[in-house]
């Protein structure tokens, strides 16, 4: 019969051609907005309303919730150290080649104060002069009402 | 002619696959990043300049933090907001005033912060934040009781 040849049969296609352009869209975000950050312990921070940006190129020592302390340069990875006095002797070093070197406190919220007074003596006492201790956003206004 | 019959091919780019090698990479990506804060609260230890320490101890604001919401403000036993307010007052006084704040080994570093936050937002511009070993040192001077 004729009118069987004149059917035409269309192809069920997923359009797909712009699925890669939206894919690759978010990864230049991801690859912009990834900073590969030396520090990578993972602790839940302390909220406060001011903050200020801390010096990039400083030194990290992070205080888990359970006292141990993690410490980078700022270059490699962090390590895990036994106590303040490893770190004294480590910041004392650091400040003999870099006297104005920033140090970044990046402390568990729920931390004994002990274990931050601790990294505060030994950056004190080995003549670390600027101190910054990270923090986060606070979530809801919970400021004072004044 | 024979010829003509033949089947047409379009030209076309595979891309098919781009899709699945481009979400890898984004799922890769995606569990890579940390969100890290850059940001927080900066403080600088005092100098040891000789000339500066001849500071009077009892004209600073001596807040303590006994355990979570529990302040003494120069020996009075205060609420944070109550703390605010004390503090606000005595800076229109004397904005140059030193705040100390001394905190008790047991307490959460996050009660410490709050006070500190508190007093950078009443813009506070002396807080001393002594360790152990100086509120020892100072008790041995008999500036601290």
């Amino acid at each position: 019969m004729k009118l069987r040849d004149q059917v035409w049969t269309i192809k069920a296609v997923v359009p797909t051609a712009s699925m890669a352009d939206i894919a690759f869209l978010l990864i230049i975000f991801f690859m912009l907005t990834t900073s590969f950050s030396p520090e990578r312990t993972s602790v839940k921070l302390p909220e406060s309303v001011v903050r200020a940006e801390v010096t990039e190129e400083a030194s990290i020592i992070a205080v888990t919730a359970d006292g141990q302390i993690m410490f980078t340069s700022g270059e490699e990875a962090s390590e895990p150290l036994s106590g303040a006095e490893e770190l004294g002797a480590i910041v004392q070093q650091i400040i003999e080649l870099i006297p104005s070197k920033e140090f970044v406190i990046k402390a568990d919220r729920e931390a004994k104060y002990k274990d931050v007074d601790a990294v505060l003596d030994a950056l004190r006492t080995n003549g670390a002069k600027r101190i910054g201790l990270l923090t986060r956003p606070e979530a809801a206004s919970s400021s004072p009402s004044l | 002619m024979a010829r003509r019959s033949r089947l047409r091919r379009s030209v076309e780019i595979p891309t098919a696959s781009m899709a699945d090698i481009a979400f890898l990479l984004i799922v890769f990506f995606m569990l890579t990043a940390v969100f890290t804060s850059t940001q927080g609260l900066r403080f600088q230890f005092p100098k040891d300049d000789p000339s500066q320490l001849n500071v009077q101890p009892e004209e600073a604001i001596h807040i303590k933090i006994a355990s979570e919401g529990q302040f003494q403000v120069d020996r009075v036993a205060m609420t944070i907001d109550e703390m605010g307010s004390y503090v606000q007052s005595k800076m229109s006084q004397n904005p140059e005033k030193p705040v100390i704040i001394q905190t008790d080994p047991e307490v959460p570093y996050y009660v410490m912060i709050d006070v500190f936050d508190l007093l950078k937002q009443l813009e506070v511009k002396n807080v001393s934040i002594p360790t152990e070993s100086e509120i020892a040192r100072w008790r041995a001077l008999g500036f601290l009781e």
